[in-house]
């Protein structure tokens, strides 16, 4: 497959970055995207030429490292995958693929197609946690009995990597479906319970300091997330979110 | 309860309590509306109801008047910060792949509906204003069919209307079922309440061309 990378580069936080273009050969449709930008960096270092710097670890559609705006979609055309599981078969001989970071005020661009995705972390330290006691004491979470309907829906929503692809898919760059996860996991099970009014006014206040937009329900972020996470976490959050404020 | 004036999810609730006592409004219009093509008597005797009963003179007008202009200001500052929220635009965005075009233009097509809404006060509001507070005419109850059929005579304002209608059911499309979901309704009673607000969105505004358009055409 010969194809036309149309990336966006940029040599620092500060500087100015610009779309540059590099046709590439040789792609199987059995490799995956990551793979694709090993093939290009190997061929621009051995020109002489600066990689292209991308985030990516586990490559097996865990971590949430991998970013990339393509084609205009996060992680690219294919649905419920990350870039490093999406296959190169998605294209076609003689496509120009539009390679972007993720983009929002609040991640930052580091370099090239890196970006700075801490705010997701500060939101998480805001109230993303349960307190346990561990002097010797702890209760075994399996001994709290808990409905089965709620465990599963607080484990679909910690199946959330934090990759960041709500916050890119979605037009007004809104973190809200990642934060609502991140409420949810512990909204629905018993021992998130005790700090649950805390948590939810904490954590949106952060998500709001970050500099994230407002939701207007598009959906674009359920439809784009790699693990689809639900919409019905952001109407969960909401209610968390006024019963908080008016009990607070 | 400080922080909630100023929070997202606040700024969101508000948008769609606002929107939500619009859409009940827009009923209560279309009804008295619909009434002028089968019963320009009844027509008559509601708007005179309107128009003089003091309640909905000097309590609900002005509280539908601050819920107009509340969700307007409030839909400008959202937008402004949603594109303040990405400063540096994607060189390639493809929305559609995964969003209505309804919910990505709310914006474009409340424009519209404003740009509407000053033509329709000019047509009916300020006249009526005019009327009853500047000039002290003595009340008619049977003036007003006369006065919709007259205003209905333009092909031009006829077709302006007709265009805004469509406008109103493309922000409606999304905006009224979207408002569940920013009240924190969204469970198994969901999917017949968004296609409640779905079918309203359309029936509403085609109630509101199909009474524009027999209003022009039979008189």
């Amino acid at each position: 497959m010969n194809l036309t990378l149309k990336i966006w580069r940029q040599k620092d936080a500060k500087s100015q970055g610009k779309i540059v273009e590099y046709p590439i050969s040789g792609i199987e449709g059995d490799m995956s995207f990551l793979e694709m930008l090993d093939v290009l960096n190997e061929e621009l270092i051995n020109k002489g030429d600066e990689p292209v710097v991308f985030d990516h670890d586990c490559r097996e559609g865990i971590c949430g490292a991998c970013s990339l705006q393509i084609n205009g979609e996060p992680h690219g055309p294919d649905r419920l995958v990350t870039t490093c599981q999406l296959h190169m078969r998605m294209f076609k001989d003689g496509d120009t693929i539009f390679i972007e970071p993720f983009r929002a005020k609040a991640f930052p661009v580091v370099k090239d197609l890196m970006v700075d995705r801490s705010a997701f972390d500060r939101i998480q330290h805001a109230g993303g946690y349960v307190s346990v006691n561990t002097s010797g004491n702890t209760i075994d979470a399996n001994a709290i009995p808990i409905n089965k309907e709620d465990a599963d829906e607080a484990f679909n929503a910690a199946t959330c990597i934090g990759c960041g692809a709500c916050v890119a898919a979605c037009k007004n760059a809104s973190a809200m479906l990642f934060t609502s996860a991140k409420v949810s996991q512990y909204a629905l099970l018993p021992q998130g319970k005790v700090e649950a009014t805390e948590r939810v006014l904490a954590m949106v206040n952060q998500m709001d300091e970050e500099g994230f937009g407002n939701c207007t329900n598009t959906g674009a972020c359920e439809i784009e997330c790699p693990k689809g996470i639900s919409l019905e976490n952001i109407a969960r959050m909401n209610r968390e979110y006024l019963k908080a404020s008016l009990k607070g | 309860m400080s922080g909630l004036i100023k929070s997202s999810i606040a700024r969101k609730v508000a948008m769609a309590l606002s929107g939500l006592f619009l859409v009940f409004f827009l009923l209560q219009h279309f009804t008295i509306n619909f009434t002028s093509i089968f019963s320009p008597d009844t027509f008559n005797e509601l708007s005179h109801f309107m128009g003089t009963n003091p309640l909905v003179q000097f309590v609900l007008q002005p509280v539908l008047i601050f819920g107009v202009v509340f969700h307007f200001i409030m839909g400008f500052v959202l937008e402004l910060k949603n594109k303040n929220a990405r400063a540096v635009k994607y060189a390639k965005y493809n929305g559609g792949a995964n969003a209505s075009w309804m919910s990505r233009n709310m914006i474009y097509s409340g424009l519209v509906i404003l740009a509407f809404l000053g033509l329709h006060f000019y047509d009916f509001w300020v006249p009526e204003i005019v009327h009853k507070y500047v000039e002290f005419a003595p009340e008619d109850p049977t003036r007003y069919y006369g006065e919709l059929l007259h205003k209905f005579e333009s092909p031009i304002r006829t077709g302006l209307y007709v265009v805004s209608f469509v406008f109103l059911a493309l922000h409606l499309w999304h905006g009224f079922a979207s408002s569940f979901q920013s009240v924190g309704f969204n469970n198994k009673y969901s999917v017949a309440a968004t296609k409640f607000a779905k079918a309203f969105a359309l029936v509403i505004p085609i109630g509101f061309i199909v009474v524009a358009l027999v209003l022009h055409f039979t008189h």
